[in-house]
């Protein structure tokens, strides 16, 4: 079992300290991506922008050292329209595109993987399985109150014994008349201190994964809060623990069994998950340049120097190349067609590519990449993160290898 | 209240300026535009205000080719009810002020807002000519807007101080910043847009009695020469060689 490591953040809630440095970002677009977007992706992607720069980019650092999660942004998140924004607006949503989630994901992981991840929690993982499974009653009792950030959800999956093979889950569901009772627990669950309620997976008597809607306040239902991360600091982690929880049958997600279930939601989010890490590439990288131009050594700007050169033109190429692997994604998500293995390429492809950028973006910024004057050392700390959640690295390379193969290497 | 907020499109500030034709075209090749921000910020929000607190209508309108669709479509997703586009490209100021006074002098507004002054050509002068050609009366550079009844009160920048004023409604103002304060679209805001009525009106065929002959860019700074502080000659010999000051 996991031990909760103390951590050293004061027990009183601090003031916010704000960064006086103004958020210099501009985006990058080497092969005019832009120019295959629709005005209302454009006007989304500036909207975000508009709204990271003026409300996470000033008290990010902060947060992020304190290890405390900004509270305050599920509010702001959800005045933006950043959960579900794909949901149709008769549940308060926003009726976009795929391609409008996936920059709307874009933009807020350029500010902060742990931003991101509050928003993709709640419309990905939360509010999707409500309105792809659920009953009509379940998503007009819940989806509008999620949109609009009175509710927050968050997505019980991960075990403590049961990580990249959740089909091994032991949290489990018994028949009590017009109850279940839910007993087990569930790890590393984002947003799961501060909840009104999780959807959490469980298996029945029959062995079959059956989606619950596990409301805050029924007895025996408890989040202790995870301490010590190093990485995703300012998203707050926990567990969810079941002892003999009862929840009435129509908390039940009737539309789905298995382990499909589940798997879908990630996709899903493993979806807005490969445009997110653009986001945190794009930053590192305008971030150095920046620095690059800047920064003089030897009597030059360092970005004269033909190594230097080599890291920034390698980084937009990567950067390109992920910019137009998760366009593509888009359009094929947009007709329907986008399998799991094609998401799950593009995810694995753009997280890692993030983290290379991130590690390259350090050695530009020199001793200065280390501090957190720069945002390179808080993404590349969140980034070990993204590269393990929803799915590990290596598992996606075990999905792909089975897709082309046909031939399954998980047993 | 029937509110007008007129408003234009200028390059964002971060543009590359530079000219084509023998400096008399604006070259607008890579160059990103936006909403001028004392029309959206302040002028168009403190509209919306009005119209939350006390019921009306927003309507935004901008004269410009169909490429300025995009940014209509902004001022709609952050809540206008409406827009007019009047189809011509917009020469000089007066051009501009006779298309926009020929539109609105049928329309009964009881409010005309521009921005104080686009940060592109910085003229200051369609509000003043509009508000001329509809015989309304006009106050520029306003930082606060109180309506009551037909009775608005209006604060306005004045070299190192406020003036108050008093005006009935209808009438013409420019928004200076403190008006109201930046809101961004949000998506269902975004998604509404496109379904909001923008409707296109030909122009009236207004003259142009001025037109740009030639631009010229400002001359570029010199780099600056950073010294040692313990090179006391060097700073001296650059002050007296080179600066020629001492
Ligand atoms: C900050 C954070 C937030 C999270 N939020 C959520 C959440 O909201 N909801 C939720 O349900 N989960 C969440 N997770 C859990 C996350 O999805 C899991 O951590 C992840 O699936 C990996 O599981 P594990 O940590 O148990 O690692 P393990 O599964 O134990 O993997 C350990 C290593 O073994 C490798 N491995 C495992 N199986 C194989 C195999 N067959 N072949 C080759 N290599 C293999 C993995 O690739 C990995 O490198 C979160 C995790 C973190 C860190």
């Amino acid at each position: 079992m996991h031990t909760p490591v103390q951590e050293k953040t004061a027990a009183a809630p601090q003031q916010a300290h704000k960064s006086v440095k103004t958020d210099q970002y501009q985006g990058h677009d080497y092969y005019l991506v832009d120019d295959l977007l629709e005005d209302d992706h454009k006007m989304a992607r500036d909207a975000v922008r508009d709204w990271v720069k003026s409300e996470v980019s000033p008290i990010i650092e902060d947060y992020s050292d304190r290890g405390e999660c900004p509270t305050h942004l599920f509010k702001g998140l959800a005045e933006i329209g950043a959960y579900g924004p794909s949901l149709p607006e008769k549940y308060g949503c926003g009726g976009m595109d795929e391609i409008a989630y996936g920059i709307i994901m874009q933009e807020l992981e350029r500010g902060d993987s742990g931003i991101r991840s509050m928003a993709s929690v709640q419309g990905s993982l939360v509010m999707y399985p409500i309105y792809k499974f659920g009953s009509e009653e379940q998503r007009m009792k819940y989806l509008p109150k999620l949109a609009s950030g009175e509710f927050i959800g968050c997505f019980g999956l991960t075990e403590p014994d049961h990580g990249s093979n959740p089909g091994g889950m032991v949290t489990n569901i018994k028949d009590d008349g017009d109850h279940v009772i839910l007993n087990g627990a569930k790890m590393w669950i984002t947003n799961s201190p501060v909840a009104d309620i999780a959807v959490v997976w469980a298996k029945d008597e029959t062995g079959r994964i059956r989606g619950v809607i596990v409301e805050r306040d029924m007895e025996g239902f408890t989040t202790p809060k995870i301490n010590g991360k190093l990485s995703l600091r300012a998203s707050i982690t926990g567990e969810l623990v079941f002892e003999d929880v009862r929840v009435p049958k129509k908390n039940i997600l009737p539309n789905i069994d298995g382990l499909k279930g589940p798997l879908m939601c990630l996709s899903k989010a493993r979806y807005g998950i490969a445009w997110g890490a653009v986001g945190a590439a794009l930053d590192c990288y305008d971030s150095a340049l920046r620095y690059s131009l800047q920064r003089e050594q030897f009597g030059k700007p360092i970005g004269g120097f033909q190594l230097t050169q080599k890291k920034l033109a390698e980084m937009i190429t990567e950067i390109t190349k992920a910019q137009l692997l998760s366009w593509r994604l888009g359009t094929l998500a947009n007709k329907g067609n986008a399998t799991s293995a094609q998401i799950s390429m593009a995810k694995r492809n753009n997280v890692h590519m993030a983290l290379e950028i991130a590690r390259e973006a350090r050695q530009i910024h020199g001793g200065m990449g280390i501090t957190n004057e720069y945002p390179i050392m808080r993404h590349m700390m969140n980034l070990e993160t993204v590269l393990t959640y929803e799915g590990t690295h290596d598992i996606h390379l075990l999905i792909t290898g089975m897709d082309v193969t046909g031939l399954n290497a998980f047993k | 209240m029937k509110i007008l907020v007129c408003v234009s499109k200028t390059p964002e500030t971060t543009s590359k300026i530079s000219f084509t034709d023998g400096g008399s075209e604006f070259d607008t090749n890579g160059v990103n535009f936006i909403m001028n921000p004392y029309d959206e910020w302040y002028a168009l929000v403190r509209a919306l205000e009005l119209k939350e607190k006390a019921g009306g209508s927003v309507t935004i309108l901008n004269v410009g080719p169909a490429a300025n669709d995009a940014v209509i479509r902004k001022g709609l997703a952050i809540g206008a009810d409406n827009a007019v586009r009047i189809n011509a490209e917009p020469q000089s100021a007066l051009f501009t002020a006779k298309e926009i006074a020929n539109y609105a002098k049928s329309e009964g507004f009881d409010l005309v807002m521009f921005g104080k002054e686009t940060i592109d050509y910085n003229g200051s002068e369609v509000g003043a000519m509009v508000a001329e050609l509809l015989d309304m009366p006009y106050i520029s550079f306003a930082n606060h807007l109180e309506i009551d009844g037909n009775k608005a009160t209006i604060s306005r920048d004045i070299e190192g101080g406020t003036e108050v004023a008093e005006v009935e409604t209808p009438f013409a103002l420019s928004a200076s910043k403190g008006l109201a304060e930046q809101r961004i679209p949000n998506m269902r805001g975004i998604m509404m847009a496109k379904r909001k009525p923008l409707t296109v009106v030909e122009p009236s065929g207004a003259e142009d009695l001025a037109v740009t002959v030639h631009f010229e860019l400002p001359e570029e700074k010199s780099g600056v020469t950073l010294i040692e502080p313990e090179n006391m000659e060097e700073l001296v010999r650059l002050l007296h060689e080179e600066a020629k000051v001492i």
